[in-house]
């Protein structure tokens, strides 16, 4: 693996452990299994190529496609706590009429940001920083700001009932926790981080395409599930930071799966080398108790 | 604490101290992608593959395609650029974005893109600058309009119904429009917004002009049928932009071979691999190869097709 598609793989785990940490708000904490990130991902993007491709600055840019994204998840919850839908069906519904909307967005199904002024221009060509670093730096800055306040939320007296009603919703209801506002505000919060993935990724890779979102779910479950079971890191901080190193492993599987030119392999293997890799990542520390176990 | 830190470093040093592949440095390396596995990307692939060979250039190639997903898109590019190749071949649009994200300096040939400026790829087709050139497969008008002309000579004014709302439509009316002017045919518009409303501009038309050209707009060629009916009680014939259209009643149209498209992309690699630069060489419009036919359609309007086109038909169509 060559240093810049190492760079390339750190750069989209980055982007990508903020969807991590959006699947691990509503599949972990709210337990909620929301698929809506599919649509939610990129609409971000959609939201923001549209304001810039429109002349607003980049930063408002994406703001708007955070408040588009947290809507999104706002109205899956309401269909969901509302309107008693399935959840799972809720975020169907929801992620598949993004689909449409996204292209009324863009007005087409894809733009392009190639040439205009994103969050990195600022950053990149100066002197002291390659191109690649600068972008890394700036997602770096954004991601662990994110972090942070996203583990001082869950610990204030807000995010502690919103702990409690994915944990027990009996007992925080018991508690004169209103639960149906939780599972709004908790869905509007972890969509509102998934739209921000997709403004960044298309901020960085110069374009938004309506088909970006496809499997955005399934790459922030790999990104909680290698996050939870490789680095058993303690509390809630720790929880979200293993939710990111997930995403980079995730990310340098791929780079790596790109990378394996043997036995046969071809390019339309690359979803299955990724799958058997991330598998064996997971497997790896039960065998290796085992062994332990043996000897 | 308990990280499992020793598997997480181990993992860590495998993937990146793989043995990066080495090129022989006689043969520079063409590295091409696709955004997805699908019929007409793989055959542009294998065009291009080809075209190297038939320009005579030993050229070491590598494929990896993104299966669907601009996240992977993303990666390959940079998988790419590590590996320093002298041409990057990106088949589709969000491929071409993210290899001309990914790098500046490495000649980047884009194929099977159909509106390059839009997609921001370069800002002028005659000249693109950067490191950025290609085909593009925008719909052949040109070769659209010459098949109008040698089918029914006597045509002088041309209905285009589209709709107002379709972008890529209401481009392609602008350049039909363009090309036709050059050549003394009248263009007469006809809109419809939903396909309900395409009987109504077949109707506008009938009386008016000597033949319709339907471009690929998805709103009149999904209600198709109906217009094809009023065609013919008016006897115009109607042509098509798409080659799928001929068999639901179109005397005929011109589309790619998408093998074809590769070749020709080979043939602007081969000029890059040979020492111009990416931003010296124009964008190029592929060449439309498959010309479809109907003659049963046509027949229905009162036409009979030259037995000069009906020699060169890769396909005949319509019992």
């Amino acid at each position: 693996m060559s240093l810049i598609s190492f760079l390339g793989a750190v750069e989209l785990g980055l982007i990508y452990g903020l969807v991590g940490l959006a699947v691990f708000l509503s599949f972990r904490v709210l337990n909620f299994p929301d698929l809506t990130v599919d649509g939610s991902f990129p609409l971000g993007a959609s939201v923001c190529a549209a304001a810039i491709v429109a002349g607003l600055d980049p930063f408002t840019a994406t703001v708007l496609a955070i408040l588009a994204g947290a809507v999104a998840g706002w109205v899956t919850a309401v269909l969901a706590v509302r309107f008693g839908i399935l959840h799972l069906l809720a975020s169907i519904l929801v992620m598949i009429a993004l689909f449409s909307i996204n292209i009324r967005i863009m007005g087409r199904p894809n733009v392009a940001l190639l040439g205009q002024t994103t969050l990195f221009t600022p950053f990149e060509g100066q002197a002291f920083l390659s191109f690649d670093l600068a972008r890394i730096l700036v997602e770096l800055v954004v991601v662990a700001v994110i972090t942070l306040l996203l583990a001082r939320f869950l610990h204030s007296e807000l995010g502690l009932s919103l702990r409690a009603t994915g944990a027990n919703p009996k007992m925080a209801r018991a508690q004169g926790i209103d639960t149906s506002r939780q599972v709004l505000g908790g869905m509007a919060l972890s969509n509102g981080l998934c739209a921000l993935a997709g403004a960044l990724f298309a901020q960085a890779n110069g374009f938004a395409d309506v088909t970006m979102g496809l499997g955005t779910i399934v790459v922030g479950l790999a990104a909680v599930i290698v996050g939870e079971t490789l680095f058993r890191l303690k509390g809630i901080l720790g929880a979200l930071v293993a939710c990111l190193l997930g995403s980079l492993l995730y990310r340098l599987v791929i780079a790596f799966a790109l990378d394996v030119d043997m036995l046969g392999i071809q390019a339309s293997d690359l979803n299955l080398v990724t799958a058997l890799l991330v598998g064996f990542a997971l497997l790896a520390p039960k065998l290796r108790a085992r062994m332990r176990a043996a000897r | 604490m308990r990280v499992d830190r020793r598997s997480f470093i181990i993992a860590l040093l495998i993937t990146t101290t793989l043995p990066v592949r080495g090129w022989a440095a006689d043969a520079p390396l063409v590295a091409i992608t696709a955004i997805v596995e699908h019929p007409a990307l793989d055959a542009c692939r294998d065009g291009v593959i080809e075209g190297l060979k038939q320009q005579g250039v030993a050229a070491e190639t590598t494929y990896e395609s993104a299966q669907g997903q601009p996240a992977t898109a993303a990666q390959i590019a940079r998988s790419f650029v590590g590996m320093a190749p002298a041409v990057i071949v990106a088949i589709s649009t969000p491929s071409a974005q993210a290899a001309a994200s990914a790098t500046k300096d490495i000649p980047i040939v884009f194929t099977a893109v159909t509106d390059p400026v839009g997609a921001g790829l370069v800002t002028d087709l005659a000249r693109p600058g950067g490191n950025v050139t290609g085909l593009s497969d925008l719909s052949p008008l040109a070769q659209h309009l010459d098949l109008i002309l040698e089918i029914s000579p006597q045509v002088k004014t041309l209905g285009i119904p589209y709709n107002p709302g379709e972008a890529n439509a209401v481009t392609l009316l602008r350049l039909m429009t363009g090309y036709a002017n050059e050549r003394g045919i009248q263009v007469v518009e006809a809109t419809a917004s939903k396909s309900a409303d395409v009987v109504a501009a077949a109707r506008s038309l009938a009386g008016q002009v000597d033949a319709i050209y339907v471009p690929t707009d998805n709103t009149i060629v999904s209600a198709l049928e109906s217009l094809i009916v009023v065609a013919r009680q008016a006897k115009i014939p109607v042509f098509s932009g798409d080659t799928d259209s001929v068999a639901r009643g179109c005397i005929g149209s011109i589309g790619f071979d998408y093998f074809q498209v590769g070749v020709q992309t080979a043939a602007i690699v081969a000029r890059v691999l040979k020492g111009e630069k990416p931003g010296d060489l124009a964008v190029e419009v592929a060449q439309g190869t498959d010309l479809v036919l109907n003659p049963t359609a046509a027949a229905a309007f009162g036409v009979t097709i030259p037995e000069a086109v009906l020699s060169r038909a890769a396909k005949i169509v319509g019992a």
